[in-house]
């Protein structure tokens, strides 16, 4: 028996907001009828996990985290779609296999990391999930539940990693891990005085390099616009390995919403300034455990409560890298002078683009920065960047966005009326939809 | 250990029965649909379950099937020391005060089948000299309360045959383990109004764990509500009529 509650549902930025009724099945299955939302664990910040009213049925996968089947000589793991990296991680690490793939956070489900193909630390070598994806299999708006792959209905394949949820429910996938020996990386950190050295600095780790990420003080301006860290990792073999098993990083909530003093740009400014500091000195290399280096926001269970109430938006794009450096500058620019940054932000850069249609990185530099919402001035912001990143040929993430434009989005993404072409074809009815393809693509809320 | 569990494909069921997988215990996983339990069974054994995680027929409203379930699943493990039951019936007060037969039904499953199994079951483990039985009562036994009575009556009858077997088979080297959660996040509870002191399943088969394997004769989970159940075990009866709980 699987109840509906209504619930509040929002994104992990907390804004927009919408109260919508929720089902939380162990077995996905699609209701017959009517508007629906498939979510994961919620970790997209924006609006694409986020109904767009509450006509829509928000249909959570989590519970559906069963894994089916895995081949030890390969690493290739066949699972429901709620199934969470973090599991992965806890059952896998010990025998040896890695997510191929990983974002900032473990918290995030199978089904999510190919709805929003995410990419990570590795995508200058290693593409985005969705190229280690094999097989997925989607409940299609009729009811019908389609496999599909990179040599099977390829078509739904290419518009369903990176589709956002929006041409089916994602009920199963089977993904390559990685092979790794222990559970240990090696990292090493440089800083980098202003921007050129910041992106020359990422470009020539990446070419050793397996991770390679580096974290900008957005408040620094002039000549140390664009400074920051430059971390670069590996796992590490039997050999090198420092003894013991890491051990569990413990998880600590944090028990309040923060107060509106503490975005205030000076206190901003402060702790990045220290924080530079503090990471400058830590130069050259050691090991760490991989939680430390690819999870480092997940030891604070609630930190988008930092932000406070009315939340936070995550700004990420990516430029080609012809656009670069001026590109880059001007978007640091315009943010710094709006006061409207906070913490850090994260540049890395991309390899190649995929060939789904609306995977998001291209080859070239994206760049993420978290701005507290603050209503019409920050969403002006953001339509500001919009335009830079338009002209530059760039495009942002729908995983993180919750206010780009209508037209802009569509000027940023050539692939878009192909995917269109595919999910008309197979969700005529628009059954599923969010408050991202209202906002987007026009779909009725 | 080699267990058999009877509603180990949700819930905290399962959470308590990957916990069993990643500590590499053998498994028999028994219930009513075969590709529910196949995929659960394809899970678990994933998890590192010992040997392959065996599946049988099993129905607690279906007393007769019982001898055969627990044969096939003794062949399948070559014996086993422990049954685990997590599954059971539950439909909200309003639903079981209007429809007779779904409150036949949730009485049957909830008390006369689990009863009849666990009492089976606790007979076979007497015979080879001893094992465990550990089956899911609820805080609803506790107390009678005007929002879930006819739930609780069938808890609260579990939960004195789980009492009386412990006592009864003790000599017999037969462990009884009864647990009482309280509410639980479950696909069971959606829907209903999330109370304070509310427990997800995975920590809950935490404790549920660590009781089975300390030989605790009961266990409340989250562990808070064993101080809950106190109070409202004490309160007066005036109290509880006014109590709009």
């Amino acid at each position: 028996m699987d109840g509906l509650s209504v619930e509040t549902i929002a994104g992990w930025g907390r804004h927009p907001v919408c109260r919508a009724a929720v089902l939380r099945p162990e077995r996905l299955r699609l209701p017959r009828a009517g508007r629906v939302l498939p979510r994961g664990l919620g970790r997209s910040y924006g609006d694409a996990a986020v109904p767009a009213s509450a006509q829509s049925l928000v249909l959570e996968t989590v519970r559906a985290d069963r894994i089916l089947a895995f081949e030890p000589s390969t690493g290739t793991l066949t699972c429901e779609a709620g199934l969470s990296l973090a599991e992965i991680l806890r059952v896998f690490v010990p025998r040896g296999w890695f997510p191929p793939v990983s974002p900032g956070t473990k918290f995030v489900t199978v089904g999510g990391c190919i709805a929003s193909d995410v990419h990570g630390k590795n995508h200058h070598r290693d593409g985005s999930f969705g190229g280690f994806v094999g097989r997925l299999v989607l409940e299609t708006a009729d009811g019908r539940l389609v496999e599909c792959g990179p040599d099977r209905e390829r078509e739904l394949f290419l518009a369903t990693v990176g589709g956002m949820g929006l041409t089916g429910l994602i009920t199963e996938a089977t993904v390559r891990l990685r092979p790794i020996e222990t559970p240990w990386m090696f990292v090493e950190v440089e800083p980098a005085a202003h921007l050129a050295e910041m992106l020359d600095g990422l470009r020539h780790a990446g070419k050793d390099w397996p991770y390679t990420v580096g974290w900008i003080d957005c408040l620094a301006t002039g000549s140390g616009l664009g400074r920051g860290i430059i971390m670069r990792g590996r796992h590490v073999s039997r050999g090198e390995a420092p003894g013991a098993r890491p051990r569990e990083t413990s998880v600590r909530g944090l028990p309040f919403d923060g107060p509106q003093w503490l975005l205030s740009p000076l206190l901003m400014r402060a702790f990045n300034a220290v924080y530079y500091r503090i990471q400058s000195r830590r130069t050259g290399g050691r090991f760490v455990p991989y939680d430390a280096f690819f999870y480092p926001l997940d030891t604070v269970k609630d930190w988008n409560r930092l932000y406070g109430r009315s939340g936070f938006l995550q700004y990420q794009c990516v430029v080609p890298r012809a656009a670069g450096g001026p590109v880059l500058s001007e978007l640091l620019e315009r943010v710094s002078r709006a006061g409207a940054t906070s913490f850090l932000a994260v540049i890395k850069d991309c390899g190649p683009e995929s060939d789904a249609y609306l995977s998001f990185p291209l080859e070239g530099t994206t760049l993420a920065m978290d701005l507290p919402y603050r209503g019409p001035t920050t969403e002006a912001l953001v339509h500001e960047l919009d335009g830079t990143v338009v002209r530059a040929g760039g495009r942002i993430y729908l995983a993180k966005d919750a206010v780009t434009r209508r037209d802009d989005f569509e000027r940023m993404v050539p692939r878009l009326p192909q995917w269109q072409r595919v999910r008309d074809r197979w969700d005529p009815e628009h059954r599923f939809g969010s408050a991202l393809s209202a906002r987007l693509l026009g779909d009725e809320p | 250990m080699k267990a058999v569990l009877v509603g180990a494909t949700r819930g905290m069921g399962r959470a308590l029965a990957r916990l069993l997988a990643g500590r590499g215990d053998a498994l028999a996983l028994l219930g009513r649909d075969p590709n529910e339990l196949l995929t659960s069974s394809r899970d678990l054994a994933a998890r590192g379950a010992s040997g392959p995680v065996v599946t049988g027929h099993l129905d607690l409203a279906e007393p007769e099937g019982f001898a055969a379930a627990l044969d096939a699943a003794e062949r399948a493990l070559g014996s086993f020391d422990a049954l685990i039951v997590t599954g059971g019936d539950f439909a909200p007060q309003e639903t079981l005060e209007r429809d007779s037969a779904r409150l036949a039904r949730l009485l049957e499953v909830n008390f006369t089948g689990t009863v009849v199994l666990c009492q089976q079951t606790a007979e076979r483990l007497a015979r080879r000299g001893g094992g465990t039985i550990c089956a899911f009562s609820s805080v609803a036994g506790d107390r009678a309360r005007r929002s879930n009575y006819l739930y609780g009556a069938s808890k609260a009858g579990l939960s004195v045959f789980l009492d009386g077997l412990g006592l009864a088979y003790a000599d017999r080297g037969v462990r009884v383990l009864a647990v009482r959660p309280g509410f639980v996040k479950t696909s069971m509870t959606a829907g209903l109004r999330v109370p304070p002191f509310a427990g997800e399943p995975e920590s809950v088969a935490r404790v549920v764990l660590r009781a089975l394997d300390a030989g605790a004769p009961v266990v409340y989970v989250p562990p808070i509500w064993r101080w809950v159940m106190l109070v409202i075990r004490l309160l007066p009866r005036a109290v509880m009529r006014r109590a709009r709980f």
